[in-house]
């Protein structure tokens, strides 16, 4: 399986390391660490702290399009989570202690991954399309975070809850600890249990799978519980990074960057084969993205231009590189550009395989 | 395959295919007709409930207010009997409003101006539409460029909103036309006129019977012979330059030229789409349906109001409606294909 | 024959893939006014030829040409234009769409206001009369028969006016009445002089059907022949380069005795699903192979998904050993160690994107769950076993499934089934589409497990097989079971046929 994407995590390594290296040319100061009361500080610190929300819902995310599906609704789930917690912080009477604000996140994360699941549920058992049922959330979530809210912007103060986002362990940020910890623990699940092949077993061939005795349905109901359970916590992050519920821009488009980050590294949303690292590797291209376009100077509003260029020339690269390989199986030497190979004569090839 | 049918070969040698159900030619029409059901009960229910909920004005306004959303739900429509989507939609929307009021602002001719958007819009579609056959990018992400990549342009051209002036284009929304409390504007006018000619041109061009073909199997479409790639692209243009329509009839409705407009319309438009009975999947739906989508789309922010609940309410009814259509329309599709 | 019109001259082709040559200076002549099938085993070449002269591969030397003047394919759109329409097995039409309006699609009628439809229509009808079929072109192609939506290919190939029409398996999923109703509309082409191109894996059909019979072995000519010259041995010894030792080597384990005396497998009372299959009664014991013999509909693949819990039964019991048990999914068969090997080894079989190793251990990973990970010493040692007792090839287990011939991938989930140690078997159409050789190695190996105890349940449309492998032999026709008796040497294939016919007739 590794085998499968050595030669495709050099894309998105590349298009990474190319970033760094016009961030450094830019700005030589871009790879300096500092260090202030124990603490290091830096650009690359920057990177490392910022990133834990997208990188928390990009995991999920990675998840749930192997199954062939999509998870729209992991930023609204952020805002409900941040309201849930903040809400229970806010109205208890110790909110300086560690045991409020561990059952707070608690019940935070508990009920996204109930909407996770609710999410699974539509589309494993009642057999919705993906992007419509968690459209559903998308669209009513946020609503429902304002109403646990009363419709306002709940604002606390609570020092362990601050830490989460703002302090630090070791030297690095905490909130790099809930990156590192969260891949850890998504990636042992994953590889060390078979869930990693039965999921792409069931993203590739769903009936197949079906008929060689997978739970299908259980698996995809717990992936998208997955993904709930960890936009839970990246709302607790973020919730975490401002002190105060704002369920308007908690997680807003989101979706749209933890997407992107699977593609960018090389899980297709076609679904099956997936691949984490590549996940980690897109979601710090655009985290470096972000943070080399606020060193330019150019207003943030204008990121989305860069994210689409930078999308569509990995969609490029990756397309042309798929091309090149199916070259190598099937020597089709028609001078003529491949496009018309790609759709019609690799269907026609991979069904001709029996006669 | 499982063969249900009998054949007999009668005996002057023709074959017939007995097919044990009349299998009607228009299967796909029950999701539009369930729409409509759907819209004509909100209506009789909002009429008992509120009193005086069906009025000419309402009517009339269903119509108006929503006229940007019939237009790109004409375009979206395209895309999705692709078996596509198309994200874009608000951002280029918002992008070629921003556009026109900067230029409108610097003296541009509006006769110029108009066209303008209309090739922005069709510009992003061909973009997509390239990316999407040519190059093998899958709808959603293709138009996920497309959509930050209108957005980011939109915030290029003003970071601030940009008042719009010209007494034509206002007067596109402020003219009205009709008789006692029915009143029409030519953005209204417009729409209506869209959604006729995206009918025409799915019901009886070869372009618009392409479109469905696709939709139902691209393969067999190409091996048909049919002009698939060209369609492919066509599709994501027409939803562009609809886009650039709606930019034209929202802006005309604001007044002004605003970057953070249409955020979260194209869902609002696929939404609108799903309702009015288009299958994701593509292949099957009509025109007609999409506008009946659309309207209950207002119906709904129109009953909102009238409750005086939180606008936030309007997301979470439109959510809850569109996932008990779903749910429909697959107990539907569940049932059709068991027989 | 050869004094009709040379329509299609393929001279000299060679195709090469890097590794292989799947096409070595083959040569192949087409005549209007005839049907010539084209045979010869996996990798012996027939796609590929086929392939190049729709114009989906390009030659890399040798010539085509068609009525007389040479033509380079650049896409499948050249060769269309060049009058050669090609019908596949999964019938490239748009089932969303009108009958009427794929038979002309892209070609209808046009008026002052776009598409005229009742001109479309009608003339769409015309081009169906013209076959000999009579369908309503209003009516939605999806509510029509596969046979019936074969033949409205075929008619849209007649408007585009091809010589050359391409039909690429097209029996494998049709009943017999279908056959001959598919086998009259060729006669008709033929007699208008159009070149028709048969491929089939039913020797009987080819022999009932053609004219001319082209054999190709390992990418190779080895002849064409006019069909009354061979007989079927000498055509198979010609694909197979060898005697029909393989096939008759299997000795007909009919005669084998099965111990029916203690608890079955498996005892299934009245189980039937309203609409699919009737109430029907079944046992099976170890060590027994039961063939399940009817034609196309009769409800075979029906009862066995039923009873394997893939789908859902409406009415019956079933006994596993005794005891009343309710499979009402896979994973409760698989629990109660049945095994089910789907028709469509396609859509339900096989996980392209994962290794031939991944396939294998597939069930065995599906029963552990998927907290308990089968270790890669496990695994490979199943895996190497399996590749070798059922000589799957390539031999690598991580090449991607996707990757092998149907005979292989068929091995492979043969493997992935007998690997999770099953008491009950079912395989629905293990050979279909596969080389001779492959299926002579699946039956052998069936065989095999099935005298060490294993119980199967065979179905199989081809009847020597049925008739080959089982100690029982069930029939069944119109979603019933029709009878039922033991296997004995004297039975033959027309036994069965009587039997179904006889049935129908009361």
């Amino acid at each position: 399986m590794t085998r499968f994407f050595r030669s495709r995590l050099i894309w998105p390594m590349g298009a990474l390391f190319a970033l760094v290296l016009l961030n450094t040319i830019s700005r030589p100061s871009f790879l300096s660490i500092t260090v202030k009361n124990g603490q290091l500080y830096g650009s690359i610190i920057d990177i490392l702290r910022d990133s834990a929300p997208l990188m928390l819902v990009a995991l999920g995310m990675t998840l749930v399009i192997a199954t062939r599906g999509i998870d729209l609704s992991v930023g609204a789930v952020m805002a409900i989570s941040g309201a849930v917690a903040l809400q229970i912080i806010s109205k208890s009477t110790s909110p300086n202690r560690i045991g409020t604000v561990l059952i707070a996140i608690g019940i935070g994360v508990f009920i996204t991954l109930l909407f996770g699941l609710w999410n699974g549920f539509l589309v494993a058992v009642v057999g919705i399309q993906p992007i419509i049922a968690t459209l559903v959330l998308m669209l009513g979530g946020r609503g429902i975070a304002l109403l646990i809210t009363g419709g306002f912007i709940t604002t606390i103060t609570s020092s362990p809850y601050a830490q989460m986002a703002q302090g630090h362990l070791l030297g690095l940020p905490l909130a790099f600890f809930f990156s590192v910890g969260a891949i850890a623990i998504i990636g042992l699940l994953v590889r060390r249990t078979a869930l990693g092949v039965l999921t792409e077993s069931v993203g590739i061939n769903p009936s197949a799978s079906r008929l060689a005795g997978v739970r299908s349905r259980g698996i995809i109901w717990s992936i998208y519980g997955i993904s709930g359970l960890l936009a839970g916590l990246a709302g607790i992050l973020y919730s975490s990074n401002i002190m105060a519920a704002d369920s308007n821009n908690a997680g807003f488009l989101i979706e749209l960057d933890a997407i992107l980050a699977v593609v960018l590294g090389g899980t297709s949303l076609r679904g099956g084969k997936f691949t984490l690292s590549g996940t980690v590797i897109g979601v710090f291209i655009i985290q470096t993205l972000t943070s080399t376009i606020t060193f330019l100077g150019v207003p943030p509003a204008v990121t989305p231009v860069f994210k689409a260029i930078v999308v569509i020339l990995v969609c490029l690269s990756q397309s042309s590189r798929v091309r090149q390989w199916l070259g190598r199986i099937r020597h089709l030497r028609g001078a003529k550009p491949p496009i018309r190979l790609s759709g019609l004569e690799t269907e026609v090839l991979a069904e001709r395989k029996s006669v | 395959m499982r063969n249900t049918n009998t054949v007999d070969v009668t005996p002057t040698g023709t074959i017939k295919s007995g097919m044990r159900r009349k299998m009607k030619a228009r299967l796909s029409w029950i999701p539009v007709l369930a729409a409509l059901a759907i819209l004509i009960l909100m209506l009789i229910g909002g009429q008992v409930h509120f009193g005086s909920f069906v009025t000419p004005g309402m009517l009339s306004s269903l119509l108006v207010d929503n006229a940007y959303l019939v237009v790109l739900a004409a375009g979206m429509t395209f895309v999705i009997l692709t078996g596509g989507i198309d994200l874009s939609v608000g951002s280029v929307m918002a992008f070629t409003g921003m556009l026109a009021a900067k230029l409108l602002s610097v003296g541009v001719p509006v006769a110029v101006v108009i066209p303008l958007m209309l090739v922005a819009g069709a510009l992003f579609g061909t973009m997509i539409g390239v990316l999407v056959h040519f190059f093998d990018v899958q709808p959603f992400i293709a138009s996920l460029a497309g959509m930050f990549l209108a957005r980011g342009l939109c915030f290029v051209v003003s970071l601030e909103a940009i008042q719009v002036k010209d007494p034509f284009v206002l007067g596109l929304e402020s003219a009205r036309l009709g008789s006692g409390d029915w009143y029409i504007t030519p953005t209204g006018i417009i729409a209506l006129i869209v959604i006729a000619i995206a009918a025409w041109v799915l019901a009886y061009t070869r372009f618009g019977r392409t479109v469905y073909a696709i939709g139902g199997n691209e393969q067999s479409a190409r091996l048909m012979g049919l002009a698939v790639a060209r369609s492919k692209i066509l599709v994501y243009v027409v939803s562009g330059v609809c886009a650039g329509i709606a930019g034209l009839i929202f802006t005309s409705y604001t007044a002004a030229g605003y970057s953070l407009n249409g955020i979260g319309t194209e869902l609002d438009t696929i939404a609108a789409v799903v309702i009015g009975g288009t299958l994701l999947t593509g292949g099957s739906g009509y025109m007609v349906g999409s506008l009946i989508g659309v309207f209950v789309y207002g119906v709904i922010k129109t009953a909102i109001t009238y409750l005086g609940a939180d606008a936030s309410w309007e997301r979470i009814s439109i959510g809850i409606l569109l996932l008990a259509f779903v749910v429909v329309q697959r107990f539907i599709v569940a049932r059709a294909n068991r027989n | 024959m050869s004094d009709n019109a040379v329509v299609v001259e393929m001279r000299s082709i060679s195709i090469e893939f890097p590794g292989v040559k799947a096409l070595d200076d083959v040569d192949f002549t087409l005549r209007s006014g005839e049907i010539h099938s084209l045979l010869g085993e996996n990798g012996a070449g027939k796609s590929t030829l086929i392939k190049a002269l729709t114009g989906v591969y390009s030659i890399d030397s040798g010539t085509i040409q068609v009525s007389g003047k040479e033509r380079t394919f650049a896409g499948t759109a050249d060769a269309q234009s060049a009058g050669i329409a090609t019908v596949y097995q999964e019938i490239n039409l748009c089932t969303n769409l009108t009958v009427g309006e794929n038979v002309m699609l892209g070609h209808e009628v046009r008026g002052r206001f776009g598409i005229n439809w009742r001109a479309t229509h009608a003339k769409a009808t015309t081009y169906l009369r013209q076959l000999g079929v009579d369908v309503d072109p209003r009516s939605q192609l999806s509510g029509h028969s596969l046979a019936i939506q074969q033949l409205i290919a075929i008619s849209r190939a007649m408007v585009v006016d091809c010589r050359v029409l391409v039909l690429d398996e097209p029996t494998s999923s049709l009943d017999r009445s279908e056959v001959e109703q598919l086998f009259a509309v060729m006669r008709r082409l033929r007699s208008r002089d159009v070149a028709i191109l048969f491929v089939s894996h039913f020797l009987d059909q080819v022999y009932e059907i053609s004219d001319q019979m082209t054999v190709l072995r390992n990418g190779k000519l080895v002849g064409e022949y006019h069909v009354g010259e061979l007989s079927r041995s000498e055509l198979i010894s010609k694909m197979l380069g060898h005697e029909l030792d393989e096939l008759e080597s299997i000795a007909r384990t009919a005669s084998r005795t099965i111990d029916r005396t203690g608890n079955p497998i498996l005892k299934i009372t009245a189980l039937g699903r309203k609409g699919s299959i009737e109430p029907t009664d079944l046992d099976i014991y170890d060590g027994e192979i039961v063939g399940f013999a009817g034609l196309l509909g009769s409800g075979r693949t029906e009862l066995v998904r039923i009873i394997y819990g893939a789908d859902r039964s409406d009415h019956g019991a079933v006994e596993v050993r005794g005891k009343s048990v309710r499979l009402s999914s896979p994973r409760h068969s698989s629990n109660h160690r049945i095994a089910f090997s789907s028709e469509d080894r396609r859509a339900e079989g096989i996980i392209g994107d994962l290794t031939v190793a991944e396939n294998i251990v597939l069930g065995i990973q599906a029963k552990r769950g998927w907290l308990r990970r089968v270790n890669k010493a496990q695994s490979d040692e199943v895996v190497a076993q399996y590749i070798e007792s059922l000589d799957i090839r390539p031999v690598s287990p991580h090449i991607l499934m996707s990757n092998l011939s149907g005979g292989n991938q068929q091995k492979v989930l043969l493997a992935r089934w007998l690997a999770t140690a099953p008491q009950l078997l079912i395989l629905d159409e293990p050979t279909r589409g596969i080389d001779v050789g492959a299926k002579a190695e699946i039956q052998r190996e069936i065989a095999k497990l099935a005298t060490a105890g294993l119980g199967v349940i065979f179905i199989s449309s081809e009847l020597d097989e049925v008739l080959r492998l089982s100690q029982r032999v069930v029939v069944l026709r119109d979603r019933r079971k029709i009878a039922e008796f033991d296997n004995h040497e004297s039975f033959d294939i027309g036994d069965i046929v009587a039997l179904i016919a006889k049935e129908g007739a009361a």
